[in-house]
């Protein structure tokens, strides 16, 4: 059953790098833009599944970080500047917010 | 010359982006979980800033791209570190096959 289940899973992830790679008519641009798609789909998997808090708090900084990489394509994408300066200010909210988290998980107060 | 550096700079970035997310995935534990993806992660997004560097040169986006590299790189290891404190002080058992607690024994002998 266990080996099932992780044959499923590395067929299904295989299959789709395998599609967008071979079969999909884009550009090379377009296509690591969908492989980063694929980043955040399974962090957005792991944020369902998680067992504890804590394993959600990590995906949660994962994807902030995710997305400064998303600003930076999209930069190079679109040939506009502002992308850049909004992947400064999602990296800075998203350091105050893990600090946040971490903080909640330890269970003390936040005046501390 | 410089679009294809650039290219093969966030090729490998997005490379260890894949490769940090199936650890997120497919890892049992919080801290091994945290130990793949947060290095995996950063290493990648900090490599694709710099194939924007490189791409836009020393005008204004580079340069921001770069002060966005140093920030990423004095952040991120502090937020992964508040996590595991985080995550180990609230109780948090370990894996059953991992083999040292080396902070539980230093709180324990305080």
């Amino acid at each position: 059953m266990n080996f099932l289940r992780w044959l499923a899973g590395f067929s299904g992830l295989a299959g789709l790098i395998i599609f967008i790679f071979v079969f999909l008519p884009a550009s090379p641009v377009t296509k690591l833009i969908l492989y980063l798609l694929l980043c955040f789909l399974l962090a957005i998997f792991r944020i369902f599944r998680g067992p504890t808090a804590a394993d959600r708090s990590v995906a949660t900084d994962i994807i902030g970080i995710l997305v400064v990489g998303f600003c930076a394509i999209m930069a190079v994408y679109t040939k506009k500047d502002w992308y850049i300066d909004i992947a400064i200010a999602w990296a800075l909210q998203g350091f105050i917010g893990t600090l946040a988290l971490a903080k909640f998980l330890e269970g003390k107060s936040f005046d501390e | 010359m410089n679009e294809i550096i650039a290219l093969l700079f966030i090729i490998a970035g997005i490379t260890f982006d894949l490769f940090g997310c199936i650890g997120l995935v497919r890892l049992p534990d919080v801290y091994n979980r945290l130990q793949a993806s947060t290095k995996c992660v950063t290493l990648g997004t900090c490599s694709i800033l710099f194939g924007v560097f490189i791409k836009f040169g020393f005008s204004a986006a580079g340069v921001k791209a770069l002060i966005c590299i140093v920030f990423l790189l004095l952040t991120t290891p502090v937020a992964a570190h508040a996590l595991a404190r985080g995550a180990h002080r609230s109780g948090i058992k370990l894996w059953k096959d991992s083999v040292c607690d080396r902070y539980a024994q230093d709180r324990k002998l305080k």
